[in-house]
């Protein structure tokens, strides 16, 4: 199928687009990379009046350092992130994360901002963006405002981007002395993850003095497993007591039931893949 | 309606679409190049595979115009003017790569952009490399025997050219 007929624009910069946007209304959408946006509109499951493409304004790509933060452009696209030596040596997580999105020529055109402006509770980039703690930087009709990853994710494909609002950039802490992992669980290729396990840890002598942990696909919204988090601060670095402490992963999430897997398969998963996340974070043997 | 502007297999085309256009439906109906294939509706099968600025994209979605000013090469333009294929093309035919052959644009483009970045995968490599594009006749073993098959061939055609010395000479 083909979309439904809209009216496209293409402003050069964010004043512009966000312009566009509040003139527009509710009907409107913005078009990032296209990659998730594409197959909603030829499936018509969305049929917006207006598109505003992102794509002709070259102040949302790229990767730069500001202070002890990486500030992401949210036009940076997935195989740009792949490449980026500052990606590589402050966020690995963020790459690791990335390479494993959907196929090659998805990650050719899709970007993060479009990733985490979707919201999929299964995409991969959100609870990513959950454990590093990331802030979103958002432009709309009265100025720039930054709202903690924590607090974006509204619910299922929502956010707390208004209409007239646009994702600029993700800010992402440098994450120095900190080992990171991204486990992720699908049955065959380009499959949305049935459950992800994103984990930050920062080690101290034989112990974890912090962990950050964040499930894919565990509930309406990327969650933080804080019960998991809470557990392992402070905690031995060995193997039992990473297993006893990714025993509460599912703790507060409410994962649903649908064709790919049971609630309680995901349930089980979650705290399979939990323990196997922090550990190879840790660098701890998990046996 | 907007107008675009694409270069396509090394010809320039201007033309006015509507917004809504997907890039493959622009290739293949406005200008003539069924070469790529529409296989599913979902942008799962990679049939449609091209190049876009040197990269592979499934042409299915992308819009038309996102594609603006972009340099695209389809299967149709692999081929040297002599008709002679691109060595993954001859990889594909040698190895009998295909079965009904509906996903094999796809591949071939698809390979084309793998190899272009990593010029002597592993097998396991190829399959990460190609898991955007489906085959429905289980051909994939051929398939990477001939994605193995065309990079060693273009790797050799890369080497520099030694010269080889001619009756022994010291």
């Amino acid at each position: 199928m083909i979309p439904s007929a809209f009216d496209y624009a293409r402003p050069s910069t964010v004043q512009e687009a966000v312009r566009i946007l509040s003139e527009a209304g509710e009907d409107a959408k913005v078009l990032a990379g296209g990659q998730s946006l594409i197959p909603v509109l030829r499936l018509r499951l969305a049929a917006p009046s207006l598109l505003v493409d992102l794509g002709g304004i070259a102040e949302l790509r790229g990767v730069s350092e500001s202070g002890d933060e990486l500030v992401i452009g949210a036009m940076t696209r997935h195989a740009d992130i792949l490449r980026d030596p500052l990606v590589a040596r402050y966020a690995p997580l963020l790459a690791q994360a990335t390479a494993t999105v959907a196929d090659r020529q998805v990650r050719h055109l899709g970007t993060i901002g479009g990733s985490l402006s979707h919201a999929d509770p299964a995409g991969d980039l959100p609870s990513v963006s959950l454990a590093l703690d990331a802030v979103m930087t958002i432009a709309g009709p009265a100025g720039e405002r930054s709202v903690p990853a924590s607090e974006f994710f509204v619910d299922y494909l929502t956010t707390a981007m208004q209409p007239g609002e646009v994702l600029v950039a993700v800010r992402v802490p440098k994450r120095e002395g900190w080992g990171t992992h991204y486990e992720k669980f699908n049955r065959v290729a380009q499959a949305w993850a049935l459950v992800g396990v994103a984990a930050a840890v920062r080690r101290e002598n034989g112990s974890i003095a912090e962990a950050r942990v964040a499930l894919t696909n565990m509930g309406t919204t990327p969650l933080r497993a804080t019960a998991v988090e809470q557990a392992l601060a402070g905690a031995l670095a060995s193997a039992d007591a990473i297993a006893s402490a990714a025993a509460s992963a599912a703790e507060g999430t409410s994962p649903s039931s649908d064709v790919s897997a049971s609630a309680e398969y995901r349930t089980h998963l979650a705290k399979v893949l939990t323990r196997r996340a922090v550990a190879a974070a840790g660098g701890i043997d998990a046996a | 309606m907007p107008r675009i502007s694409l270069t396509v297999d090394g010809v320039r085309y201007d033309d006015d679409v509507e917004p809504r256009t997907l890039l493959v439906h622009h290739l293949r109906e406005r200008l003539g190049k069924v070469g790529t294939v529409v296989g599913c509706d979902t942008s799962n099968c990679g049939a449609c595979t091209v190049l876009m600025s040197g990269e592979a994209v499934k042409s299915c979605t992308v819009l038309a115009v996102q594609a603006d000013g972009a340099d695209i090469t389809t299967v149709e333009g692999l081929a040297g003017p002599d008709g002679k294929l691109h060595p993954v093309q001859q990889a594909f035919h040698d190895r009998h790569a295909l079965q009904c052959g509906f996903c094999t644009p796809g591949m071939i483009m698809a390979a084309v952009d793998l190899l272009a970045e990593n010029p002597d995968p592993t097998d396991e490599e190829i399959r990460e490399g190609l898991e955007g594009n489906l085959c429905r006749c289980t051909g994939y073993q051929n398939i990477v025997r001939a994605v193995r098959d065309a990079a060693a061939a273009m790797r050799s055609a890369a080497a520099p050219q030694e010269s080889v010395p001619i009756g022994g000479g010291a």
